[in-house]
């Protein structure tokens, strides 16, 4: 265990994570999310799919990010971005993934300076995907991949639970209960050992790509995505 | 039961496609329905549990084919709750053509089955690939389906997909398939310039140059329309 994991994972740390309700937004919106126990189920969807596979791409990104320079150079990097937009069809969420990883990288290149995230940096001008930057910052403030993969798949849920209490006026303690009901599968989701990078899970959620595109395309909107 | 199948095209001196290997593999069976056509007929009920189904397309430059199927496949368990496999291996060459759309895979209650597509495309190839899932027969809680899609595109990852059905923390979750009882989608080579969502449909222009059709049904017959509006929407056919 390592403290910089809570620094990575704490919605405190100032990379623009807050601004994003992961679809909850939009599900809450259409009614889709109307009580606790309809935010349980979309938490429970969502860290079974999307947040398994944002935690086996940080989990490679931290792998490459702790490998020596010469085997984490360009290439690389931009070979793990394209597995990362090929598991990502809807072009809101694959605009909201490099968003969020274009400002955890210049914040952290601010906090944990290293030529790793410069390189990713350099390589992806476009910003680099959520889970690569946040493999390559866990990578370099010293986490494992498996503790980058937490990280990862803690944030998956914990930014939409957040933003539901807002928008829905849920009880906030009610919520944290029903994101440590969900801990042990974040713990699961996390254990994923990925052989190599095509194996690595490809899990779709068609309903969180139908909410992206449709929150983009909305009026009054208090997140980013 | 374990089957093979395979089909292979080729250019004949006229550059005319002709089917150069139809290879039926029971229950697989193969039958060539027009010039460059082949459907699918199913001479055994299943897949089953425990059966290793695999069919394999080979498109060769310049050369287009179709597949369809004449009916759903429904998905049966089998004894002891053996997992059954269906396996579709295709690789489309340079300037080649395909267009595989078979009617959709039905999971009856109590199935396990797993689906692994692999689509090898030429970077000038073209494709249109359609699946649909669809989680039991009328009124009926399906069984267990693991499908898993990759796309490569001049050896580049396209697309990977995969869908779950018959897990509790997916099932009827807001984020994943919501009150649908069907999923589906249309992979279109060609990139349509921006994405286009309708009710329970979406067209997505994938970062690749090619546009995903998602979308999701309460039954067959709605998921389909769905497809088809997305079709219509993205790439201005159907």
């Amino acid at each position: 265990m390592n403290a910089a994991l809570l620094l990575l994972a704490d919605s405190r740390l100032p990379a623009g994570g807050h601004g994003h309700s992961g679809g909850a937004e939009e599900a809450v919106r259409i009614g889709a999310i109307r009580d606790l126990a309809g935010l349980a189920a979309f938490l429970r969807g969502r860290l079974a799919t999307a947040g398994l596979v944002t935690a086996a791409l940080a989990a490679a990104a931290c792998r490459l990010g702790v490998s020596p320079p010469a085997a984490a150079d360009v290439s690389e990097w931009t070979r793990l971005d394209a597995e990362a937009d090929a598991r990502i069809s809807s072009p809101a969420q694959r605009e909201a993934s490099r968003t969020q990883g274009r400002l955890l990288l210049r914040t952290s290149r601010r906090i944990w300076p290293s030529p790793v995230l410069d390189t990713l940096a350099g390589a992806l001008s476009q910003g680099a995907h959520h889970p690569l930057a946040l493999g390559a910052v866990a990578a370099v403030a010293g986490c494992s991949p498996a503790e980058a993969a937490l990280a990862a798949a803690y944030t998956s849920v914990t930014g939409p639970a957040t933003a539901a209490v807002r928008l829905l006026g849920l009880d906030p303690v009610a919520v944290h209960r029903v994101l440590a009901d969900l801990a042990p599968a974040m713990e699961k989701v996390a254990a994923t050992v990925p052989t190599g990078w095509e194996a690595l899970p490809a899990h779709a959620s068609p309903a969180l790509d139908l909410l992206a595109e449709h929150h983009i395309r909305a009026d009054m909107r208090l997140f980013v995505s | 039961m374990r089957a093979r199948a395979a089909i292979a095209t080729r250019r004949d001196a006229a550059g005319r496609t002709v089917l150069a290997t139809m290879r039926s593999g029971p229950p697989l069976t193969l039958r060539a329905t027009a010039p460059g056509r082949v459907h699918l007929v199913s001479t055994a009920a299943g897949p089953l549990g425990g059966d290793d189904l695999a069919l394999d397309i080979e498109v060769a430059p310049g050369t287009e084919l179709e597949v369809r199927s004449v009916a759903s496949t429904l998905v049966l368990p089998g004894p002891a709750g053996a997992e059954s496999l269906m396996t579709i291996t295709a690789r489309v060459g340079a300037g080649a053509s395909l267009s595989f759309a078979p009617e959709p895979t039905v999971l009856a209650a109590g199935c396990l089955h797993r689906m692994v597509v692999r689509l090898d495309l030429a970077e000038d190839a073209r494709v249109h690939w359609r699946e649909e899932i669809v989680f039991g027969r009328y009124g009926e809680r399906p069984g267990r389906c693991h499908s898993r899609f990759d796309a490569v595109l001049g050896g580049v990852p396209l697309l990977r997909q995969e869908f779950v059905v018959g897990d509790a923390e997916i099932d009827g979750s807001p984020a994943v398939y919501g009150d649908a009882r069907c999923v589906g989608s249309v992979l279109v080579t060609g990139r349509a310039p921006e994405a286009v969502v309708g009710q329970g449909w979406a067209v997505l222009p994938l970062a690749g140059p090619a546009t995903l059709v998602s979308a999701l049904g309460r039954d067959a017959v709605e998921l389909r329309r769905r497809l088809g509006h997305g079709e219509e929407a993205g790439t201005g056919r159907r």
